[in-house]
């Protein structure tokens, strides 16, 4: 109880185990796996389960369509044999009635009935009269030399006396040939009996086994009560040899048997029992032979399940892969798509704060402002002020500094909800130049050599001229920045495809690691020493704003490339 | 040509105060208003000529108050302030009928030459 408690323990673990997704780099292969053995059970048991039901219930079916003519035909050859026999017990009868003691035992008409006989009906071999009391045969027509033997210390002559008539089992005779002996005792009013006996060829019985028209591997054989063989069988033995198989020799009924013979074949066996001999006609046939038609079917059968359980598996395969991939893909996709809103949500939180920190700052900044201006004013209406210029010195100093402030809030707000987008057509390679030229006194002060690779080819874009400014300003910017003396800026465009424009911005500096490269783009992340950390998401945030998209490889001690990807027409 | 008479509206008193001492020093009539509806009453009762109206107020914001200026007499130019620096205010000034727009802390020289053009636009729409 306490095991079978176990192993269902077990079973429903292993089944929650089916069904579990872990979170693992490989769990879209164990989901994958799971819902391939989960399909092809569900599929194959049911499939199993029918084919084995039907391979019995056919199986039984055919049996029985095969073994009730085997009953038939042995019913049939019985029916004919015992026909025969009793044919011949009849004819002997009808002579002792029709013929007086005397006229049988005149040789010539015992002779002439004798031909009568074997010409008109087929078996008889000989024709004898035997005085029912000494047992001596009085007189004999037939091939041997019998007249005058003794028969009183015979079986059969007492059973013949005993029954009025008899039929024996096959034996040899003098000519050592099988044969069987029917007698017929005969009772006169005057109390004198005599036996008419004959000999039947046993061929006949052949004859009848031959009328079967049975197969190369099959055999028809006749027993008498003791299993002794009455005519010869193909597979078993010979006449009067003992019959191996085990053969019930008693009874009524037709009885069908399955067994093996001693090479190991399997054999279907029909039998019945003849009333009168205690004969049992027995047909064998071969179970190959006899179920070859379910032979052909079994095998066809199993080809259609082999195949398709083939097919099954190889659409549950097809199907789980490519169903598997589409979850995948919807989840790299729900990924990717969580991470932009992340991205966004960062970017839309720091530039509410932005916004916060620079409406606040802004107020006391502008009171600031004014009280200095005031100053200033005060001090520049009165020309006799006492140390003036040093006073003027100081609220300059002030105002610089609200100035400065007033800009670090403007950027800051530029940053929180950026200016509106003003939608032009652009000549990109022009705008690129534009922009190198700010750039130029610097990088000849830096000696960094900045090679382009435009393309004469590249259409115009429609986007917003300033944000792009602001985008390449920004990225050389940054690329400058990050290579010594001396380094190489390769900046190339090209087009992408029908809609899309790319312009890469490839440094040799200093690099960054895959870690950096993640972090790039996220609010106030910096390397610089007195960096914002603003340059590059607000780079991403236009960039997005336009339609484009932006992507960086960099390897550390080898340098960046920034790719810059630009819709013909911006979306926005 | 009349005197130009300025009303200075916004909640930070310091702010107000000092700017229109600055412009009293640069000869202009200076009115000073901490909200909206003293403002609206300045207007009835003094007729400013240009407005410097803060848009973020307790109470009646600028852009409100703007609303009911321009009601009383649409010949008053009000130049908007925000610290805010929100440009999306400012469109939504000028929609309604501000002369202009600036952004705090304010330089005072660009202050003046919006106010005198203010003042022109004032005069030239009599």
């Amino acid at each position: 109880m306490k095991i079978k408690f176990m192993e269902m323990l077990t079973l429903k673990k292993i089944i929650q185990r089916l069904f579990e997704i872990d979170s693992s780099g490989s769990r879209y292969d164990h989901f994958r796996r799971n819902i391939r053995i989960i399909i092809i059970v569900l599929t194959l048991i049911p499939l199993t389960v029918m084919a084995l039901i039907n391979y019995h219930q056919y199986l039984k079916s055919l049996k029985h369509e095969i073994i009730t003519p085997e009953k038939v035909l042995v019913n049939k050859a019985r029916h004919s044999i015992e026909f025969f026999l009793k044919e011949r017990l009849s004819l002997l009868k009808s002579i002792s009635h029709m013929y007086a003691y005397e006229e049988l035992a005149d040789l010539k008409r015992l002779n002439r009935i004798l031909y009568v006989l074997k010409n008109e009906f087929s078996g008889f071999v000989d024709l004898g009269i035997i005085d029912g009391n000494s047992g001596n045969q009085l007189c004999y027509s037939g091939p041997y030399n019998l007249q005058g033997k003794n028969y009183a210390d015979q079986s059969w002559f007492q059973e013949v006396n005993l029954n009025g008539t008899y039929i024996s089992d096959v034996f040899m005779g003098h000519r050592k040939f099988p044969h069987i002996a029917i007698a017929v005792q005969h009772f006169e009013k005057s109390g004198r009996s005599w036996v008419i006996r004959t000999t039947i060829d046993t061929k006949m019985f052949d004859n009848f086994i031959a009328a079967l028209q049975l197969g190369e591997k099959d055999d028809a054989f006749i027993l008498n009560q003791k299993g002794i063989f009455q005519t010869s069988s193909r597979m078993f033995g010979d006449v009067l040899e003992k019959c191996p198989l085990n053969i019930q020799t008693t009874g009524y009924a037709t009885y069908v048997l399955e067994t093996q013979d001693k090479y190991g074949n399997d054999l279907i066996i029909a039998y019945t029992h003849f009333s009168y001999p205690e004969y049992t006609l027995v047909i064998v046939k071969s179970h190959a032979v006899a179920l070859r038609t379910w032979f052909a079917l079994k095998s066809e059968l199993f080809w259609v399940f082999l195949i398709g359980s083939l097919l099954i598996v190889i659409v549950v395969f097809q199907l789980t892969n490519v169903m598997v991939n589409r979850i995948k893909e919807a989840d790299q996709n729900r990924e990717l798509a969580f991470r932009e809103l992340e991205h966004h949500r960062k970017l839309s939180s720091i530039g509410r704060l932005a916004a916060g920190v620079a409406h606040e700052i802004n107020n006391p900044m502008a009171i600031i402002n004014e009280k200095a201006g005031l100053m200033k004013d005060l001090i520049a209406f009165q020309p006799d002020f006492k140390n003036q210029e040093k006073f003027m010195a100081q609220i300059m100093g002030i105002l610089k500094s609200v100035k400065r402030c007033r800009d670090i809030t403007h950027r800051l707000l530029g940053f929180a909800k950026r200016m509106d987008v003003q939608i032009e057509t652009i000549l990109l390679n022009e705008l690129i130049e534009e922009v190198l030229s700010f750039l130029e006194r610097e990088a000849l002060y830096k000696n960094i050599s900045i090679q382009l690779n435009l393309s004469e080819t590249l259409p115009k874009i429609d986007s917003d001229r300033g944000q792009l400014q602001q985008v390449f300003l920004n990225i050389i910017n940054n690329a400058m920045a990050a290579i010594d003396e001396g380094g190489t800026i390769i900046i190339k465009t090209q087009e992408e495809n029908d809609d899309t424009v790319l312009v890469s911005i490839q440094d040799n500096g200093c690099g960054m690691s895959e870690e950096t490269c993640r972090k790039i783009f996220e609010p106030f992340f910096t390397q610089k020493q007195d960096g914002t950390g603003l340059g590059l998401p607000i780079t991403y945030g236009i960039i997005k704003r336009l339609g484009g998209n932006i992507e960086v490889k960099s390897k550390i001690n080898e340098g960046s490339t920034f790719y810059i990807y630009l819709p013909l027409k911006s979306t926005n | 040509m009349e005197e130009l008479n300025v009303l200075l509206v916004d909640d930070e008193q310091e702010f107000v105060t000092t700017l229109a001492e600055r412009l009293e020093i640069r000869n202009m009539n200076v009115s000073v208003a901490m909200d909206g509806e003293t403002a609206l009453g300045i207007v009835e009762t003094e007729s400013p000529k240009v407005i410097v109206l803060d848009v973020m107020m307790p109470g009646l914001n600028g852009l409100d108050v703007l609303e009911r200026i321009k009601a009383i007499d649409p010949k008053i130019q009000v130049i908007l302030l925000s610290g805010h620096g929100s440009t999306k205010d400012g469109i939504k000034g000028l929609k309604l009928g501000a002369f202009d727009f600036l952004i705090k802390p304010i330089d005072i020289d660009e202050l003046i030459i919006k106010l005198n053009e203010g003042w022109k636009k004032y005069c030239e729409s009599q």
